[in-house]
């Protein structure tokens, strides 16, 4: 009964950016940006023991500017991607660069009390992903079963496919290709689908949601595999995280992101089940420990029961499914 | 006295001895008389076999003469009294002559009898005599049978054909009144008359001429029966059911008649059903009718809606809009309900029969129709919610709104009107279930719930829309220091006092939380005491410093979390709360996701103050338009690298000026 409550850590700075640590498959890890103008920004690293429901953490300063969108390489635990704001003369431009984790990064275990004394770990800068028209990227994903090679940003209306060489400190522009549309078009959010041999990738524009064929870079409509069961969770602007199970995913696609989208920042992250399906899309469960609206949720890449979520005022919030349903599923 | 009495006993001595006389003599003259009298009874015996004898023998000539004249009726006379007796004779050669002789007549006569039976056109009544002669003379009977048969199907085959004329393509078609009549007098008498005269002749044959003619009756009835459908079918009709109504009570009637002759075959079954399969379709006729009406009075509504208004002449207003389209459905309820109770009026020969007082009542008219009509109504105004949201496209909102008052008063009073009205007039009379005005209210309810809410969200957006391109397109980070009220803002109340208007119209007001005296007063108390500058320390622990971040999340655990999408009650407070929950929360989305200037804050400063004195009378509860307002502001404010917040008082003054 326990192992069910959620777990809550608390961030001083507003943040919006989560992600889990993706190569890492042992330690449940996520790792949080923070966003704020007026002190240095940071990323917390933060470890979830869960045979004791402890959170242990570590901070790595991220001076560059306020985080907005924070992703990890699938292949190297040191290798991740940020997406954050810079201010250079009144003009507010969005870059997004790789860094790598100092590689004597020890989660766990380390609860000095003192805080204040322990060096505070910096990134490194790997390289930075410049679109060429200079604007700004609002998201990277990196490709999910490579090699960690493999990196697709999206910056206004471009989604840019890039390769990363010599470990990753260089970045060469592979392909790249653009939204055609009416007005001013701007991707608000991507990922790189893990099924269909990583070949595929969703971007979300406002109220549209596109999916792109990376090999050639063409648009076609979104479907989605219909033999997986699909655990997904949605965090919205009304402070609320809702765990449903969407079956009938291939018919109607995000039918609760589109709805009044403009005042809901909502992001979808999916996870693959075995294959039982049960009759009917429902929502399974509502949490809602946050205050403010949740801005990220993410699912563990460690253990697929295990979910996060982020909410503006720092607060996360470590949650799990609940056991009636994975039993339910598992057998 | 004694003389009288002697003499008169000398009288009747004297009569004694004359009677006795009398008898002697008369005995004298009997028996010198009998001997006479033998003989002329013998006399008498001969003569009349004599006179049969020279019948007999006059016979032939006689019926030739009779067969001549015409006469058949007593050529069959007498060669039926004559028939035993040749019989009997035969073996006697001049009988037998005389018996060849009449059976080479009798055969004319059969003969001629049975040509004129095949002439037809004499009639029925001949005919039956003919057929009665020939079964006198001892014809077979199947063959009279199958031969009378056939020659009554010729003639009705001919109504039957004249019938079918009818229905053809060529004008002016006759209406239903007078094609039931035709058929009705023609066909079905004819078969009337056929029936009687056939079982009066040929009652003797037993239960296979009766099979016969059965079988005669159901063919050609079946074949009338198809004639009869296909005319109703053509009956699309109006609204008006009473000429049906007559002509298939006529038909209905007419049909009784051979229906109690010919019970085998089963003609006044046949008529109930096509009667009850008429009924049916009126009933879903009706139906569509009435749904046709809905629409056309919705759409009667848009376009009074998207009309142009006229300088100086007021547009119909919603409540009058709603008046019409209410009053207009439920004259057409009415209407259909009045025309099909026809049906089951009294005099109508088939509205006892046992569909049409139960189920015609129950499944029919109150479940189908009514029923019916108003779940399709219901469905009808849920469409408009679920029509995807182009924007600029689909319904107008006004149009959401008054469906939704319109599914509330039905819900409220309308329902069970109809239903208590329809209840009265058809008086139901089986088990069927029936549906609950519990159940239909329910349903109401729901949809006026679910149009109401959608109309939230269309307005929100609207608003949302408008907020939401301020934030985006503007550069907050170089704006100059703010002078006046941005016009958008303006424009959001505006709007937001054009759909209270509009609300207002057409819904109550509400319960309002009772206000303070300084409500429109209030500054951000919690923006202006904490927004100290802490200390610029970089620091990495979890004891943060006294941030602004802290007391405002402090604030927020004593308030209640604002729920932006909470069910809409039926009231025009509920409804704006609502619409301005979304605005103001969009607000503070689109504000999180920009950088700010300190000019650019003061600017949201200053439209927040704004707002807060214009929106807060519309709310149910004016805290919750504080604390929305209150978040944007402080969002703001932590999205400016440099935040120096304005003066209070400068701040009133702008706004009181702008």
């Amino acid at each position: 009964m326990e192992d069910d409550a959620p777990v809550i850590y608390g961030l001083e700075f507003q943040a919006r950016a989560l992600t889990p640590q993706t190569a890492e498959t042992d330690a449940i890890r996520f790792l949080v940006g923070t966003q704020s103008l007026k002190y240095d920004n940071q990323i917390h690293v933060i470890d979830f023991d869960d045979e004791n429901n402890i959170i242990n953490k570590n901070v790595l300063l991220h001076q560059a500017g306020e985080i907005w969108h924070i992703s990890a390489s699938p292949a190297d635990k040191g290798v991740l991607a940020t997406c954050y704001n810079k201010t250079a003369d009144s003009k507010v431009v969005t870059c997004a660069a790789v860094w790598r984790m100092p590689a004597e990064l020890e989660p766990g275990g380390q609860e000095s009390p003192e805080d204040a004394t322990s060096p505070a770990h910096a990134l490194e800068l790997l390289c930075h992903l410049e679109p060429a028209a200079r604007g700004s990227t609002a998201c990277v994903t990196w490709e999910p079963a490579g090699d960690g090679k493999r990196v697709i940003s999206l910056a206004d209306n471009h989604i840019l496919l890039w390769d990363l060489q010599e470990s990753s400190s260089q970045a060469m522009l592979a392909s790249s290709a653009s939204l055609e549309g009416k007005g001013q078009l701007k991707f608000t959010t991507g990922r790189w689908s893990p099924h269909h041999n990583c070949s595929q990738v969703a971007t979300a524009n406002d109220t549209a949601i596109r999916g792109w064929d990376t090999r050639t870079m063409r648009v076609w409509n979104v479907r989605y595999n219909h033999s997986h069961d699909q655990l997904v969770l949605t965090g919205s602007s009304d402070s609320r995280v809702i765990l449903s199970n969407m079956v009938s995913i291939s018919s109607e696609p995000f039918g609760h992101l589109v709805d009044d989208d403009d005042l809901s920042d909502q992001e979808e992250r999916r996870l693959e089940e075995k294959s039982q399906e049960p009759p009917q899309d429902s929502v399974i469960a509502t949490y809602e420990e946050h205050e403010d609206s949740v801005y990220a949720v993410d699912w563990s890449s460690a253990d697929p029961w295990l979910f996060a979520s982020l909410s503006y005022d720092g607060r996360l919030v470590i949650n799990r499914v609940p056991r009636a349903l994975k039993y339910h599923i598992l057998l | 006295m004694k003389n009288d009495f002697r003499k008169m006993e000398d009288e009747m001595d004297r009569l004694a001895t004359n009677m006795a006389v009398i008898t002697d003599f008369s005995a004298r003259i009997s028996a010198t008389l009998q001997d006479r009298h033998e003989r002329i009874t013998k006399l008498a015996g001969v003569h009349a076999l004599l006179r049969k004898l020279q019948f007999l023998f006059e016979l032939p000539s006689r019926l030739t003469k009779c067969v001549e004249l015409g006469a058949y009726g007593q050529a069959v006379r007498y060669q039926g009294r004559a028939r035993a007796v040749l019989q009997q004779y035969q073996h006697l050669p001049s009988f037998r002559a005389i018996q060849d002789d009449c059976q080479v007549i009798t055969a004319r006569l059969a003969q001629q009898l049975r040509q004129r039976f095949r002439e037809g056109g004499s009639g029925a009544p001949e005919q039956a005599e003919c057929v009665e002669l020939l079964l006198a003379l001892g014809e077979p009977a199947e063959e009279l049978c199958e031969e009378f048969l056939a020659h009554a199907r010729g003639r009705l085959e001919e109504e039957l054909r004249s019938l079918e004329a009818e229905l053809g393509p060529s004008p002016p078609a006759p209406d239903v009144l007078e094609f039931t009549d035709h058929g009705g007098s023609g066909f079905v008498g004819g078969l009337c008359q056929v029936a009687a005269a056939y079982q009066e002749l040929f009652a003797a044959q037993g239960p296979a001429g009766a099979e016969k003619l059965a079988a005669f009756a159901r063919e050609l009835g079946s074949r009338y029966f198809a004639l009869v459908e296909r005319r109703l079918a053509q009956e699309q009709g109006g609204g008006d059911n009473s000429l049906l109504v007559r002509a298939l009570d006529r038909f209905h009637r007419r049909l009784r008649a051979p229906g109690a002759l010919l019970a085998a075959a089963g003609l006044a079954e046949a008529a109930t059903d096509i009667v009850e399969r008429v009924a049916r379709e009126r009933l879903g006729h009706h139906l569509q009718g009435l749904q046709a009406a809905f629409l056309g009075s919705l759409t009667d509504v848009r376009q009074a809606l998207a009309a142009p208004r006229i300088a100086g002449k007021e547009g119909p207003g919603l409540a009058e809009l709603l008046a019409n389209v209410a009053s207009s459905i439920l004259s057409h309820i009415k209407a259909s309900l009045a025309s099909v109770h026809l049906f089951t009026a009294k005099e109508v020969s088939f509205s006892n029969k046992p569909y049409f007082r139960g189920e015609f009542c129950s499944q029919g008219v109150r479940e189908s129709l009514i029923v019916g009509f108003i779940r399709s109504m219901c469905q009808t105004a849920q469409s408009f919610c679920d029509s995807p949201g182009e924007k600029g496209g689909a319904t107008p909102p006004a149009l959401l709104l008054l469906l939704s008052r319109l599914c509330l008063d039905y819900e409220t009073a309308t329902i069970s009107y109809i239903l208590t009205l329809t209840d009265e007039q058809f008086l139901v009379q089986d088990q069927s279930p029936v549906t609950p005005v519990s159940t239909l209210c329910a349903e109401a309810r729901e949809t006026a719930r679910r149009l109401l809410t959608h109309y939230v969200k269309v307005q929100g957006l609207v608003i949302s829309q408008m907020l939401r391109k301020s934030v985006e397109t503007r550069d907050w980070l170089s704006t100059l220091e703010p002078r006046n009220v941005r016009a958008v803002m303006k424009r959001v109340v505006e709007d937001t006092t054009a759909i209270d208007v509009q609300v207002g119209l057409l819904y109550e007001e509400g319960v309002r939380k009772a206000q303070s005296s300084d409500s429109s007063k209030r500054t951000f108390s919690v923006y202006s005491s904490s927004r100290q500058q802490g200390r610029y320390a970089p620091s990495y622990t979890p004891s943060a410093p006294m941030d602004t971040n802290l007391l405002s999340n402090i604030q927020k655990l004593f308030s209640e979390r604002i729920d932006v999408f909470s069910p809409v009650e039926f009231n025009k407070v509920s409804v704006l709360t609502g619409i301005i929950k979304i605005s103001l929360k969009t607000l503070l989305e689109c504000v999180r996701l920009r950088t700010f200037g300190r000019f650019g804050l003061q600017q949201v400063q200053v439209d927040c103050h704004f707002l807060q004195l214009y929106l807060w009378r519309f709310v149910a509860d004016e805290e919750l338009v504080h604390l929305l307002l209150d978040e944007v502001v402080a969002s703001a404010a932590l999205r400016c690298p440099d935040p120096v917040p304005m003066e209070p008082s400068v701040v009133e003054v702008i706004c009181e000026r702008g």
